[in-house]
Formats: C-alpha cells, structure tokens, sequence
C-alpha cells in the first residue's frame, strides 16, 4: 500500500472566491497526513479535488503515479478510478440499506465473489469493533456506531488511499478520544497514505505524521507536528497552534543576543538580524519563581488558573500581559510578584513586517 | 515529470485537450439530462409558441377572403388589427378581456377569504374537528374544476334562459333572478368555492411552518396579540398567499368549463370561450391573437406579483421548530366554527355531487318530481326521444373509450411527468449555481403562467405539420398526451427538486467513490430514496389530468375525445342529464385511481401537494 500523492499548482476558484491558491504538496507513502486551519481555509476543497469529487482550475493531481487530474491535458479521472476511500463528516451512510448492504455497494461495483464479499465484510466490521450488526439500518445505530460502518465501509474495499473530512467533528467529546485513537491505530496496521481534514488542532497534532496549515487556500507550512509546534514557520501558524495560545511580544533587535520589548530584555540565540521582530514563545517555554532572581524580569500574577495537571498563569508588566504554564498546581496567588525567565533556546523570531521566522 | 505548461503543446495536443474537458463536460450527468430537458422544452414550449405568434401574422388560406391581393405566407397585421383597434374589438376581445378579469379577480380573492379564514381557524385555534376539515378540502382536487358550475345549473337555473326551470324555480314557483342564474356572479362564486383549497393548503403550511419564537419575541416586546398577528404573522404568510394568488388567478384565467357552462348560454364571453368559439371555426389567427392577450395578462400578473412580494422580505419557512404558539381560545364558539367549516366544505362536496346525481335520473330536465324518475340516463337501451338516441352511460360504446381515453392520457401523462420530474430534479439540483442549471429551471416555469386554453391553442399551431423528426401531431391522442406533460412540466420539476433536495449530495458522492456510475447511483442510490415523492407526484398527476378540460378542449376529436370534454359535448348539445352522469362517472374513476395508486409506496395525495 505504498501510494504518494502529489499535487502540483493546483488552483480551484468557486465564482471570485480563490479556495485553493496554487496549492504543490506531496504526500509520502504511509503518511497520515492533517490539512489543518480555520473554516473557509480551502483544505475541505483541496480534499475533494484530490478525491475527485470537485474538478480543479488549475493544476495537476497524481495518485501513486497515475495522473488523475490535469487541467492542461484535460484529463479527469472519476473518483471511483482513484483507488481511495473518503468519509464524510456526516458519515453518508445509505439510509435505504443496512450495514451489509452498505458494505457490500462498492464490492458488488468490484464483481467480487459471494465468499469474498462476505469474509471482507466480517473482516472490516471486525476491524471497526462492529461484528454483529450486519443487518441494523444506520438510523438505528448511535452516531458513533454510524462512523464506525463509515469507516468500515471504506475498508471493505481496500482502496490504497484513505480520504477523511472532519469525520469526527459530529462525535462528543468523549467518543472523538476513542475515535482518535482507533484511526491512529488503523494508519498504523495498514499503512495506508491518509490525508485528514480538521479544524481542531489537537486531533492534528495527537494522530498526524504531518500537518499541512492552511489558510486563505494557501498552505503555510508543512512538517511534522513537533516541528509545527516548536518551530512555527509563520506567525499565524504560530498563533493558531498551542493552548493556550502562544506569547507573541512585538520588540527591536540590533544583533545583538536580546530583543528589546521595552521595559525589559529577552534573551536570544545571536543572530545578524536588525529591526522590528516579533518574539514567540510557548507558556511552558518561560519559567516561573515567586523569589527574586538575576536574570528574571519582574511580573505581577494579574490571575491564576489552575486545572489539576496544570496550572496556566497570567501575568503582567505595564501593557505586556503572558501567559506561563507550569505542571501540577502552582502556589503562586493572584496580585503576587513574580520573576520569568525565558528559555532561550526555544524562542522564535519572527520578521515582523512578513511574519515569517528568521531564526529557524 | 514537471508539468507541461500550455503553451508547449502543440496543436494536435491542444485540440485533445479541449476534447477531452468538453467530453468531461458533458459526461456529466447533470450537465446531459439538462441538455436533453432543454431541447425537449424547446420542442414542448419554445417552437409552439413562436409558431402560434407567427401565424397571428401570416396569411392563410382563409384570409385570402378578406384579404384580396395577399398571397398564403404573407406577413400581415390583418388579425392584430381586426381584433384590437377594429369595430368588433369591443366584443371580440375588450369585453371578453374585461370579464376574464373580473371573473378571475373576483374568484381569487372570494377563496383568498375562505382559505386563508380557514387555515387560520384550523391552525391557530382551538377549534375541534381539524382532522375532517384538512380531510375535506382535498376534495376539491378530486373533482373536475366545473362540477359545482354543473350542480349550480341545476340548482339556480332559470326557465328564461335556461329552456327549464332550477330545483329553486321548481320550488318557489318564482323565476330565479337572471344574476344569480347565469354570468359573472355564478361563475365567480362556483369556481372560488373550487379553488379555495389552494388558499387553504398554502396558508395552513405557511402559518405551521412559522417558527413560533418569532411570534414569542413580538410578545415579549410587549406588542398584543392584534399586533403581532398584523406586524409579524402575516407578513411571514404573504408568500404563500402570493403563490396562491398566482396558481388561482392564472388557473381561472385559462378556465374553460365554468364560464362554458354558466356564461355562453347568456353570450358572457370571457377570452378562454370566445377563443374556443374562434378557433372552433377554423378562425385561427384571431382565436390566437386572444390567447396571446391571454397570455400576457397571466404573465403581468405573475410579475407585479413577484415584484410586490419580492424576494427580500420573503422568509424561509422550513425548519421552524419549538412548540406552537399559543392557540387562541374560541371558548363557547369553537363548536360553532367547526359548525359552519364542515357544513360550508360539507355543501361544496356533497351537494353538488347530490344534485348531479339526482338530475340524471329525471326524465325530462326541469321536473323535480318522483314519477318523473327514470334509468335511462345510466341503462337506456337508446330512444330517439331521450339524448339524441344514445343509449344510457353504462350502455353506452361512446362512454367506455372516452372513459378509456381518460384512463390512458392520465396514465401516460402521469409516468412521462413523474419521470421529467425525476430528471429534472437531478439535473437542476445537482447542476445549482451553473447557469444551465437556473436556464433549466426558468424554461420549465414557463407553461406555469400560460392559461389553460392558451397553452392548448398554442398546440394547435403546432404540429399540423411534422417538425424536425416529431411527425405531425394534430389530430392525434399523442398530441394530448404531449400537450398534458408539457403543462405539467413545472409542478413535476418543483416536486422532483424539492424531492432531489431532502436527498444529502454525499450520498450520491460516496456511490461515486465507491465506484458506481452514474446509472448505478440513480438506480440503486437516488431513486430508491426519491421514489415516494415519484409516487405522489404520479397520483397527483393522474387526478389533475383526468378533470382537466381547459387545457385539451381545444384539441380534442371525436376519436380522441375523454371523459371531461364529452361532458361539454353533451352540454353544448342539450343533454344534460348525460353529461351529469358523465361528470359522476369521471369523478368515479379518479376516486378508483387515487386509491389503487396511493397503496403504493406510502404515496399519497397530501404528500403531492406537498403537505
């Protein structure tokens, strides 16, 4: 099951509206790859158009490497020639046909024999942790129980590509963790290459090999989770991703190892930068104390949030206000002096006129 | 493997390309069935009309008469000038225009009032009794629009013009007053106490449909119930009244068999029966000359309407939720509104039918008593004395093929407009936002604002001679079949969206997915789940095809006459008692029909009319 897919320039436009802006991803074989950004970003667009459920503008799609879409060659594959599977936020189950028959729809298209049919659709169901409910019609299952058919649907017919729109947003919060959890592990035994459409970042994070953040139909970056989240390429990315959200600090550097925010330093890997930058710095990236210390800047605990696992602390000096996490509960009380000390090592810089990072 | 730009290929390879995105294009099968549709709608609606305006203005060999040195395919003003500017303007078109006016503005607004009365009394109060009111009020559907213009003759008819006197003649022994026995007054009154179940049904879903937090906020501002029901209520129902208002006031323009029935025997001429009596002799260019008059008064009414009512203060109904509004208490009344409802439907149902019923078995018309009562009517062996020799209905061949005849144009009529509906509903709802898509959706509204009796004339300049592959229709039972589709085109394209919409796009899409094709996914995915509303809008289909008469009057023959026009056949000759019998015999059999076809499929009449 080792399939990349690789879109070059696409472009879709709906009447003036740009969707999807020039879009060029490749996604590795066995990646389970997140489009990830706010609604009306474009990734449930550029989803569809790799399924084919929507014709592109522009551009170019291959799958594996069979062309399946090309704007200047004409060609459009249907989507039931693209070898995926896609599951829909609200799971489109066919409501006029039970479970078995729902799985069987797309083997039946494949001609497969009767016993095929049959030991295929056990397998899937058994898969999902659905053995047993071949004849329930979907408005008899919980929502759950529908995405679990959803997804075993897909299976049944082995496509080599997994496509997934917001297939979990419909769930509560409580299922939405199970759920995670079995997807994670269904990308793990089959290996097949997944693309995932989210807007909640910690779905992304918690099951992508690769997140890919959109916004405005472009792509802003593309990398792992763990490099999204401690090196954010750009300031929305940076803004979008953490929570809470990360401490953005407009300042001056003039290469020298601090930024200048004003009433105090922060401190910084050296770099050859002069000018307006923007420092980024996660909540649990700045150390708390209640004591005074050299290199600590002075804050006021403006309010303290505690969670149990964790405590989130918002604290001020003049017209800067931060927010610091530390782990378990903190004894720091609301009005206290405090004294932060940013780690340097994990501080972003950002350019401040293009928002893009200068110190990555 | 970098993708090649445009401008690199050459020209063989660019001519491959536009091929294959136009092959892409219209693969689609949205994109085909639109296609299709179009050049059908073209055929059914488009080339008729054109033809009928340009024989308005074209000499034919009749003109040649009048018009001494102008040869056959002339063009000429000849008609136009004849029937608008001439002496005989007056009584030929002007009066006619003026009655149909009256006659259609008078019946709309008469069962405006009804319906919408009722509807508010059943929706929003307490009254008893609501499950036989919403049950009788589809009664009117079932039965032929000129039924209580038939009882009404019966009943009111007077010796003066009438050759015998009404039961309330025969009664009083006082000559029935000629205003409530013939013309405007009884035609209005009959055909209003028909159509005001359009009102009724409109109303009554607009006033449930209203999500009643909209009301609740007007109270909590403190505003009265008064208040609320001027300032918020009504404002959200004028869209449903406004589509009443069009349907009925269109319908009565185009209607043929109340003002036929009650009007022509005392020269009142309204443009649907002064068009008949025009092309009844040949006089073509003049009877269309009328229907285009016809025409664009339906069609100016329908547009002052849409722009009164407009789009932005009109109101999406669907989905209003949350519990009803309270319903207002009619306290010791309640009984007594019920009382006057069900007595009010009982005599638009019953009576009339029971005075039809009961003119068949009299002898001699006019003769109210018992031992003028006789069978000869349903199974007179024929007796020259009695309906021109022509035996009882039961006996009679002439009855069985126009019963057949009925039969057979509602049947065809039902499965080509339940499966246009289908078509139309996939190709314009999977198409919505493409500009084929909404050309689509306004041609097939079109034969909605043609009259009746218009959109048959314009049939009859149609088809005379072949048309491209389409042989010549005229004449033929064909022809009413595809008169009767094309009528119905934009009911069935309205039920068929409506049916396409409740359908989620994703469950065609995940077909797609998986693989199936585009007949795979209608058959096995939309149909199945669309198939109710086929059925409803077959039944519905099938009974408003079995009473229609305006539409196909004018096209009719002997050989292809059907139940509904054999009735004014009857009348127009003087037979009474058999076109009464007829008109029983109709409703008869629209009553068999709605009950076979409802068994299927959940489907039923209500559900047609969309309630």
């Amino acid at each position: 099951m080792e399939t990349t897919i690789t879109v070059k320039n696409l472009t879709k436009k709906f009447g003036t509206v740009v969707a999807v802006n020039n879009v060029s991803v490749t996604v590795e074989p066995g990646t389970f790859l997140t489009l990830l950004g706010p609604s009306g970003c474009g990734k449930t667009t550029l989803l569809r158009c790799i399924s084919g459920l929507e014709d592109p503008d522009e551009g170019e799609i291959y799958i594996g490497d069979k062309l399946v879409y090309s704007h200047v060659k004409g060609i459009s594959l249907a989507p039931g020639k693209r070898d995926l599977g896609l599951v829909f936020q609200n799971y489109a189950l066919w409501p006029h046909m039970n479970v078995y028959k729902n799985l069987a729809f797309a083997l039946e298209i494949q001609k497969l024999s009767k016993d095929e049919m049959n030991r295929r659709i056990k397998e899937s169901l058994a898969e999902v942790q659905m053995t047993g409910y071949e004849d329930r019609y979907p408005r008899e299952m919980s929502g759950g129980q529908q995405q679990r058919i959803a997804l075993a649907r897909m299976l049944a017919y082995r496509p080599h590509v997994f496509l997934m729109d917001e297939p979990l947003s419909n769930l509560d919060a409580r299922l939405r963790m199970d759920m995670r959890t079995e997807l994670k592990r269904l990308h793990h035994v089959s290996g097949a290459t997944t693309v995932y459409v989210t807007h909640d970042q910690v779905e992304a994070m918690t099951m992508s090999t690769n997140i890919a953040i959109m916004k405005e139909g472009v792509i802003q970056q593309m990398d792992t989770p763990d490099r999204v989240y401690h090196f954010p390429a750009t300031l929305f990315v940076a803004d979008f991703i953490g929570n809470p959200k990360v401490n953005l600090m407009p300042g001056w550097v003039s290469g020298k190892d601090t930024v200048d925010i004003g009433k105090f330093n922060v401190p910084v890997s050296t770099l050859n930068q002069t000018g307006d930058v923007v420092v980024g710095i996660r909540p649990e990236d700045i150390s708390i104390s209640a004591k005074q210390e050299d290199d600590g800047v002075e804050f006021t605990a403006y309010s303290v949030l505690p969670s149990g696992a964790e405590t989130t602390i918002i604290a001020r000096k003049g017209d800067t206000e931060l927010t610091v996490r530390e782990m378990g509960v903190s004894k720091i009380k609301m009005d206290q002096k405090i004294w932060l000390k940013f780690h340097k090592e994990d501080i972003n810089l950002y350019d401040k006129a293009s928002g893009n990072l200068v110190n990555g | 493997m970098a993708a090649s730009t445009f401008d690199q290929q050459t020209k063989v390879e660019k001519l491959q390309t536009y091929l294959r995105r136009f092959y892409r294009w219209i693969s689609r099968p949205q994109v085909i069935l639109s296609l299709i549709m179009l050049v059908v709608m073209f055929y059914m609606v488009i080339i008729p009309l054109y033809r009928m305006i340009v024989t308005t203005i074209t000499v034919s060999d009749s003109d040649l008469r009048v018009l001494k040195d102008a040869n056959i395919g002339d063009i000429t003003w000849y008609h136009w000038l004849r029937m608008l500017t001439s002496k005989i303007a007056v009584i030929m078109t002007y009066e006619p225009l003026l009655h149909s006016l009256t006659i259609s503005l008078g019946a709309t607004v008469l069962a405006l009032a009804i319906g919408g009365l009722m509807a508010w009394l059943v929706v929003r109060t307490d009254v008893p009794g609501k499950g036989i009111i919403n049950t009788l009020a589809t009664v009117p559907y079932i039965m032929p629009s000129w039924t209580i213009a038939m009882a009404w003759k019966v009943l009111f008819k007077n010796a003066k013009s009438g050759g015998t006197p009404g039961l309330l003649e025969f009664i009083t022994n006082q000559p029935t007053p000629d205003w409530l026995a013939y013309g405007p007054f009884p035609i209005i009154v009959s055909s209003a106490l028909h159509y005001y179940t359009f009102f009724f049904l409109f109303v009554a879903a607009a006033l449930l449909s209203i999500d009643s937090s909209l009301e609740e906020a007007g109270e909590l501002s403190g505003a009265g119930r008064w208040r609320i029901m001027r300032k918020i209520t009504f404002p959200l129902v004028v869209p449903a009244i406004a589509s009443g208002f069009i349907m009925t006031f269109s319908k009565t323009m185009g209607t043929f068999g109340g003002p036929n029935v009650l009007g022509v025997p005392v020269q009142y001429y309204t443009l649907s029966t002064m068009l008949r009596s025009n092309t009844g002799i040949g006089n073509y260019g003049d009877g269309f000359v009328l229907a285009i008059v016809l025409i664009l008064f339906a069609m100016v009414t329908v547009m002052i309407n849409q722009r009164l009512v407009g789009t932005r203060k009109s109101y999406e109904t669907i989905g209003g939720r949350g519990f009803m509004a309270q319903k207002m208490k009619l306290r010791n009344f309640k009984g007594l509104f019920t009382g006057i409802m069900v007595v009010f439907q009982f005599i638009i149902a019953v009576l009339p039918l029971t005075l039809l019923i009961w003119s068949t078995f009299m002898l001699r018309t006019g003769d109210y008593s018992l031992n003028n009562f006789t069978l000869a009517h349903w199974i007179g062996k024929g007796d020259i004395s009695i309906n021109s020799g022509e035996p009882g209905v039961l006996l009679n061949p002439r009855i069985y093929m126009g019963a057949w005849n009925s039969i057979k144009l509602s049947l065809f009529t039902a499965f080509f407009t339940a499966f246009f509906g289908v078509i139309l509903g996939y190709a314009i709802v999977k198409g919505r936002g493409t500009r084929l898509s909404k050309l689509v959706e306004q041609l097939a509204f079109i034969p909605y604002v043609i009259p009746g009796i218009a959109f048959g004339a314009v049939y009859i300049s149609m088809f005379t001679k072949p048309v491209g592959p389409i042989p010549a229709l005229y004449g033929t039972f064909a022809l009413l079949v595809v008169v009767s589709v094309a009528k119905h085109i934009p009911y069935s394209s309205r039920s068929g969206v409506s049916a396409m919409l409740q359908v989620s796009k994703e469950l065609e899409e995940a077909a797609a997915i998986a693989g199936a094709s585009p007949w795979q996914r209608f058959k096995r995915i939309i149909f199945p789940l669309t198939s109710t509303g086929f059925v409803s809008g077959f039944l519905m289909t099938f009974i408003t095809t079995m009473r229609e008469l305006s539409l196909i009057i004018l096209l009719v023959t002997p050989t292809t006459a059907v139940l509904a026009s054999m009735t004014m056949r009857y009348i127009e000759n003087g037979n009474e008692q058999q076109a009464n019998a007829v008109i029983i015999v109709l409703i008869v059999l629209v009553l068999i029909g709605n009950f076979i076809i409802s068994r299927f499929k959940g489907g039923s009449l209500k559900k047609g009319l969309g309630m």
